[in-house]
């Protein structure tokens, strides 16, 4: 049970954010931007740590998503509860056909096969003149929800976001402890030994792939109601980047880690922009001082304290 | 006669030039041990990976009791009942060793797309996976990460696994293998233990162990059998003694 602590106090620490000092437009929207790149992370997460398959093209997953509240907006539906479910099965579908084929490679192979297919999605995203081309599509606006205007609400949606991050992270923790999520782990740790066992990883993994996928639809979807503007830089291979960072500095051991990851590096890329405008400059050596340091991520650094 | 278990057929592999399993037939009846040995590059960790599908023989047949199991890959004979331990132990390291054993019986009970229900809560795997240990001496160590144990329970575990499959067939490449002689005395109890209950090739390099264990034993040499026959005929055997047991024992 006390892994579960952890994860609860952060649930209410979100939940709080409005009432303490963040229910200020900015902030809300921050933190909503932040939870939903959490989402993204935390399926990554499912790949990266549950699967031991590092994808470089996650971010293709968010901008169908995305592109589906687009695409849709542009024929004139905008239920939301029918955009999330196109998004959520186009993503999966993506990730079943393009993962068919990445999923037989692994290691360096799997991570410039994914890279491949993602950069197909963002050139695929530049080249739709009809939804903007490289300029984007800006959303007239979000999405209704059961026909209701609730997710213009920003503490409404600020909750629409935090259940669903909290939905996607038990969903992922519950999947690890299953069944499958026992073949998944045994197949990252020893394919050899899950074969000889009578596993053949390649399934197991590819619907890893898909559930991730549709997950990673999910979160774009609720990016572009967040932002109200879709580009195809949601499909950049640095924003794949971006998430994958998330993950690693988090710490690969746990989905918490992602979640922990994607919140400090959305709030302190943020806090150190408004210092100064050389940011990055001290961001970067940051994250190679956390990378070479913080061997369990920052969700390990409890653990550190422990150990003393 | 019962049917063989295991039959090899003429089978044959090269690579490049070299002929590394020549022309092997061999039958293994239920509830036999058969001793695999021969000299180091004699071809016998070749013969082992080509009865349990990590390799494909360029000639001849693999059956397992009775069914063609050429073509399939690893996976697929495990599910027919061929349980393989490795001469490197190859286990999962940050699984216990309850774990372990628990996704062995897994794998042979009812599909593994289940997604909900924790698999460490199921009693039915806990508990045939409880068992499979005990019968390899491990019960008392169930809890404990396999890469927390000992080299010698790494063995100990590598049986369990295997048993906990409930195979047809056993595969062990040498079962022994840096084990020292109090953890050998130890594993070779267990292996005779299990003699009648399971089908059984046996690769090893410890001949005393074999001689003890084997119902039967296979002499191999640049990757032909020059000899197949019971333990004693084999050590009466001058081709034998000539090619190996005269350097070794």
């Amino acid at each position: 049970m006390r892994s579960w602590l952890g994860p609860l106090l952060l649930l209410a620490l979100l939940a709080a954010a409005p009432f303490i000092g963040f229910g200020q437009g900015w902030a809300m929207t921050l933190l909503a931007r932040a939870m939903i790149l959490a989402m993204a992370a935390v399926s990554l997460w499912l790949l990266v740590g549950g699967a031991g398959m590092v994808s470089l093209g996650h971010a293709a997953m968010l901008g169908i998503g995305a592109y589906a509240v687009v695409i849709l907006d542009d024929a004139r539906v905008t239920e939301g509860l029918v955009v999330a479910a196109v998004a959520i099965g186009a993503a999966a579908r993506f990730a079943l056909l393009t993962g068919a084929v990445a999923v037989r490679t692994s290691g360096v192979h799997f991570i410039m096969i994914t890279l491949a297919f993602g950069q197909m999605a963002f050139f695929t995203a530049s080249s739709l003149a009809a939804y903007g081309g490289d300029d984007g599509y800006t959303l007239y606006a979000r999405n209704t929800f059961a026909g209701t205007g609730w997710m213009e609400d920003r503490v409404a949606f600020h909750f629409l976001c935090l259940g669903l991050l909290a939905a996607v992270y038990i969903k992922c923790r519950v999947l690890m402890a299953s069944r499958f999520g026992r073949v998944l782990r045994a197949a990252r740790e020893n394919p050899l030994r899950a074969q000889a066992l009578g596993f053949a990883p390649y399934r197991y993994q590819l619907t890893a792939y898909a559930i991730a996928g549709g997950i990673g639809g999910l979160a774009g979807m609720l990016l572009a109601n967040a932002t109200e503007f879709v580009a195809p830089s949601f499909l950049a291979w640095q924003r794949s980047g971006d998430l994958l960072f998330m993950v690693i500095l988090g710490g690969v051991a746990s989905p918490l880690g992602a979640v922990i990851g994607a919140l400090s590096i959305v709030l302190v890329e943020e806090w150190l922009a408004e210092l100064t405008t050389h940011w990055r400059m001290i961001f970067g050596p940051l994250l190679i001082l956390a990378v070479l340091f913080l061997r369990g991520g920052l969700a390990g650094i409890p653990a550190m304290f422990r150990r003393g | 006669m019962a049917e063989p278990v295991l039959l090899l057929d003429r089978l044959g592999k090269r690579f490049g030039g070299l002929t590394v399993t020549d022309d092997v037939s061999l039958a293994i009846r239920p509830g036999e041990i058969h001793a695999v040995i021969g000299p180091n590059g004699a071809g016998k960790t070749t013969l082992i990976n080509l009865v349990s599908g990590t390799l494909r023989p360029d000639a001849g047949r693999v059956l397992l009791s009775g069914r063609d199991v050429t073509g399939l890959p690893l996976a697929r004979r495990a599910r027919l009942g061929l349980a393989r331990s490795f001469q490197v132990s190859s286990l999962l390291p940050g699984f216990s060793a309850l774990e372990n054993a628990a996704l062995a019986v897994q794998a042979r009970s009812g599909s593994s797309f289940r997604f909900l229900r924790p698999a460490a809560s199921e009693r039915a795997l806990n508990d045939q996976a409880m068992a499979a240990l005990d019968q390899a001496g491990l019960g008392a160590r169930a809890d404990v990460p396999a890469a927390a144990l000992s080299h010698g329970e790494r063995r100990q575990l590598e049986l369990a696994v295997a048993l906990a499959m409930n195979p047809r067939l056993l595969l062990l490449d040498e079962p022994l293998a840096g084990a020292g002689p109090e953890e050998t005395e130890r594993l070779v109890t267990l292996l005779r233990g299990l003699k009648g209950r399971y089908a059984i090739l046996l690769v090893e390099h410890d001949m005393q162990a074999v001689f003890a264990l084997a119902d039967r034993i296979s002499v191999l040499l640049y990757g032909r059998i020059i000899a197949s026959d019971l333990p004693d005929a084999i050590r009466a055997d001058p081709a034998v003694r000539a090619a190996y047991l005269g350097e070794d024992a």
